[in-house]
Parts: structure tokens; sequence; C-alpha cells
């Protein structure tokens, strides 16, 4: 028999066997791959960050977000739980929830009113019984098996991650004791939303991973950091890889530059102009945060997510593909609710540094636009990662791209590429 | 309206048209004068400004930072070259206490690269506070109120 709907052949890919130091550009623009990519990474067995509790406060509070392509919503019931399905009536497919946050004491679908429990059980269905004894559902039909398409759901702190299968291990598992622990770190008491925001980008969602993995860059393409001795690779710091490699940390102390001997001092980066100074430095200003001296970490979760701590300016970031060729950054930049009025006047101020228009960060913006239209001819050719060698493994140096390989490695485990 | 904002009014709208020809000719570096020397200059997405969150795209407390600013895109920031054409509507007056005009105007902002390629890059409303400083009207205030929440790529000049 011919079956129309057989399983899509597998995307061809020439990739060497355990190769991380090489990326062929195929697998930023191939259809297939993003296809697969639905399938193994974003419905597959790993966990997803959904969300903050704190936006979805009280019973039936929620909000709208993608796992992939996949439309999410995020709502806690009225036992206080957090739930996670697929935004779709079990009816004709219909969005549920199409604002991108509200309260709801029950589901009901605005195309034909079938009415979901916060729980996802189909509750109600207009006109069940038809009207007069005429049409209506057939008596053999099975609330039961009309619910929502439901998602496990895990938390670590303020984090809230869900999943499609099973089979994912448990949210600590996944992450690893240090990755957790650096969550612990961040969320330690209760914290607020200081402002949401979300930039669209041209270029594949990886190429934005890889930039975020990627603390090489900072310093050469990022102009203001270095300028301001805010963050220099010569600062004590490294990188910490969690053993699937998927997961980072680059952290860096602010206050250790020996910059002596290096091409900071010899005037070598381009990146580098000493008469630059600022004629208001409050922008600057800052407050010691955490007793391991640590001043900046950006911690990369496999597969979309990063926790940011730029100085005092502390962001979760969320990024959502939109197609082989685009994504969605979403931004939720966070304080503490004990905060003083000052020390929030400095996230504020800091706030200048980071998203779309941040001094230090701007460039990230287009840099994946910048390689994605430069690639997408040759899909044959691969880029280059050799910094700090092809290993994938913890390093004290972040002249090193260890962390962009760990995400490779992850990428191809679960992708079976 | 009183008699004293009706002629304010034309005074108001010629700044804010000053402002926007400024931008739209990139004249980065005189963007500063425009604004009182502690100014609050803040772009931010609606949904934060209607929920009373402080934090949006861009902040300058202060002439110096919007100063900072303009050098900072002038020598330290890489973004490929573009220019902005603003639209704006007529001016509302709010009110005109204590010296201050309070001032809404609404803003189309077409972004325009080297490639050929536009776009409408925002929209949104310029919530003003401006005062009078020997004898020039001056921003003490501009929050810019974009209606969306989303950036597309990055926000490099000033709306």
């Amino acid at each position: 028999m011919n079956n129309i709907s057989t399983v899509a052949e597998k995307p061809k890919i020439y990739w060497e066997p355990n190769e991380y130091h090489h990326v062929p550009y195929q697998i930023y623009s191939d259809g297939g791959i993003y296809e697969e990519e639905q399938k193994r990474l974003f419905r597959g067995p790993v966990w997803q960050f959904v969300g903050l509790d704190m936006e979805v406060p009280n019973p039936g509070d929620f909000k709208t977000t993608w796992i992939g392509d996949t439309p999410i919503l995020l709502i806690r019931d009225e036992t206080g739980a957090l739930n996670a399905f697929v935004n779709r009536c079990a009816h004709r497919g219909t969005t549920l929830c199409f604002e991108a946050y509200g309260n709801k004491p029950v589901l009901s679908c605005v195309y034909h009113n079938w009415c979901f429990d916060l729980q996802g059980n189909l509750q109600s269905v207009a006109f069940q019984h038809g009207i007069r004894k005429q049409g209506g559902l057939p008596k053999d039909f099975c609330f039961k098996d009309h619910g929502l398409t439901r998602l496990r759901v895990a938390q670590v702190r303020n984090l809230v991650f869900a999943t499609f299968s099973d089979e994912t291990p448990p949210i600590e598992e996944f992450l690893g004791e240090t990755m957790v622990s650096h969550m612990n770190r961040i969320f330690n008491r209760p914290m607020k939303i200081l402002g949401t925001y979300s930039q669209y980008m041209h270029n594949n969602w990886k190429l934005y991973m890889e930039n975020v993995k990627d603390s090489y860059h900072a310093s050469l393409l990022h102009l203001f950091f270095t300028t301001f001795r805010l963050n220099r690779l010569s600062m004590e710091g490294g990188l910490l890889l969690d053993d699937s490699g998927g997961h980072h940390i680059s952290y860096s102390k602010v206050k250790t530059d020996s910059s002596q001997d290096t091409e900071y001092e010899t005037g070598q980066l381009r990146a580098q102009q000493d008469d630059f100074t600022l004629a208001d430095r409050r922008l600057l200003r800052t407050f010691p945060e955490f007793e391991d001296g640590i001043t900046h970490a950006i911690q990369g979760i496999f597969p979309t997510m990063v926790v940011q701590q730029i100085q005092n300016s502390l962001a979760v970031r969320q990024l959502v593909p939109r197609g082989p060729g685009e994504c969605e950054l979403f931004w939720t930049i966070l304080g503490y609710e004990d905060d003083t009025p000052d020390q929030t006047d400095m996230r504020l101020k800091q706030s200048n540094l980071i998203g779309p228009a941040g001094l230090v960060s701007m460039e990230d913006g287009i840099i994946g636009s910048l390689v994605q239209r430069a690639i997408d001819c040759d899909s044959d050719k691969s880029t280059v990662l050799e910094m700090g060698g092809h290993s994938v493994e913890n390093q004290k140096s972040r002249v090193s791209e260890a962390s962009v390989r760990g995400f490779w490695k992850a990428y191809r485990t679960h992708m079976d590429l | 309206m009183n008699e004293i904002t009706m002629m304010l009014l034309p005074r108001v709208e010629n700044l804010i048209s000053r402002y926007v020809h400024c931008v739209d000719d990139y004249r980065l570096a005189e963007i500063p004068d425009f604004f009182t020397d502690d100014a609050l200059y803040r772009i931010i997405p609606r949904r934060n400004y209607e929920q009373g969150h402080l934090v949006g795209i861009m902040e300058c407390d202060g002439k110096g930072m919007i100063h900072d600013r303009m050098s900072s895109l002038n020598r330290a920031n890489i973004f490929e070259p573009h220019r902005y054409r603003h639209m704006v509507s007529a001016t509302v007056i709010r009110g005109a206490e204590g010296g201050e005009i309070r001032a809404d105007t609404n803003f189309f902002v077409a972004r325009i690269m080297e490639s050929g390629e536009f776009s409408l890059f925002t929209t949104g409303v310029y919530r003003d506070v401006i005062v009078e400083k020997e004898g020039q009207l001056l921003f003490k205030e501009r929050i810019v109120v974009c209606d969306s929440t989303r950036v597309d790529s990055l926000l490099a000049l000033p709306i």
C-alpha cells in the first residue's frame, strides 16, 4: 500500500562523526533540518523554558508563548499549580488564548464554545445534545479523549520549564548540578519584573545561541564593554560546561583586570579607544550583589534559554525560532522585590547596556544576520570553531569556543546527526 | 485650551518638527541641544508603560547621557548604515502648569537601509514635558511610548 504520510526522509548532511569544531552551513538554512528540530529538540526529550512563575501569580492567570513553532499556554490552576498546554482547542484546532497575558476561570474556545478546565479537561460542549433532539454529539463521544494536549511542567526557583516528552529526565538531571546552583544563586529571593520586550532577528536561531555561547567575541565586536573595562578576556573568569555540553556558564570578575602584555595594552585591537570617555558616568554605577565577586555571568541553557547577569542587569531571555532564517528573542528584565530605590535606579540605568538598543549588545541583533546572508549560498561549506582547541570541556580562558562546540555536541546527540 | 496654550502650540510643534528633522538628517551631535540638563529621555513599549514598568528599550537620565548615547553611536557601536524618516501628527497640549507644557504627539518612523530596503520601523506617541529656558523651548521629559513590544534587529538611532 502506498502511504502518503510515510516518515519523511532524514535530511542529507555531510558532517564528520563527533566533529564539533566544524559546522556545515547547511545546518543554519535547511528546511528539512528545521522540521527535524521541531520533532527532536522542541518536542523531544528536552526541557524548554516557558516563563517565570511571577508572570502568572494568581489562579486563572495565563501567558501565551512558544516552544519551537508550537503555541503554548502556561496557566495557573485553582490549586496554584502551573499547567502547560498546546494553545489549541481540541475540537477544530483554534487558538484558545490569543492575548499575551490574561486571566480566565475556564478556557472556552471562541469558535464553538467548547470549554476546558484549567487542567485541560474538556468540560462542556455547546449544543452537546443538539436542539430538540436534532444534531449534537453522538452518544459514544468521550469527553476524556478530547482534552488539551498537556505538557510536563517543572520549576527551578522562579523559572518554569515544560516538555512534550515522557522520556525527558527530571529537570535537575537535565540541567546538572552546576547549572541548577547558578540559577539558585540568582533566583535566591523574591524577584520582580522590571520590563519586557522582544527582538526580531533575521537569522537561524542557532546563530544566536552560538553568539550567546561565544565568549571570544564579546570584547571584539562590542566596543563599549572593552573601552570601559566592563568585561575583558584578561579579567579573572572562565567557562563552565555541563556533561552534555549543551549548557554553559561564562563568568568574570570585573575588579581583577590585569591587561599588561596583552593585545589590549599594545593597542592592536580595533575595539579599543582609550580616549573615549563618558560625559555622565552614572550610567556605569554598580553595587556588589553576589558574595562570590562574579560581576558577569551568562548562562546558556540548551536549547534556547539565557540567564543573564551583566553587573546589576539581571534578565532571562527566551529564543523562539520563526522559520529557518528568523527568530525572536523575548527579554524579561528583573530585579529583587527588596531592592532599594537607588538599586532599582542603577538597574534601570544599566538596562541601557542590554537589549536591542544596548550600548553593549546591540551588535548581537545583526551579527547573526550578517552571517546568515553570506552563507545561504554555500550550504556545502562550514564554519570554524577552533579557539581553545577541539575539545568540549571547562576552560580557564574565555578566549575559547569550547561552549559553542558544546552546543553542537548536545545538538548532534539530540538530532541524531 | 486657554489662550496661552493656544499661543504656545505653534512653538511646541516647531520644537517637535525640528527634533525629527534633526534625527532624520542624521545630525546626531545636535540632538542633546533639544533637552534640558536634567532631561529624561526614555523609549519604552506601551505594555511596560501601561503596567508601570520603568525598564524599556533606552533610558537617558540627563543631557550628558543623551550626549553619551550619540557619541557611542558615532564611535563605538556597529550597525548597518541606515536613516529614519519620521512623520508626526498634530500635537495635543495636555496641560500647561508651573512653566511646564505637557504635549502628546503621535509618530510613525520608517527605517531605510543602504540596500534600499525600507520598512515601517515603529509607531507610537511622544509624551513630552516642555519648558522654556532663555527664550527657547526644550524637552524636560520625552517619553517615547512605542506601540509594539517588538524591535526589529536593533534600535540604534533615537526615535
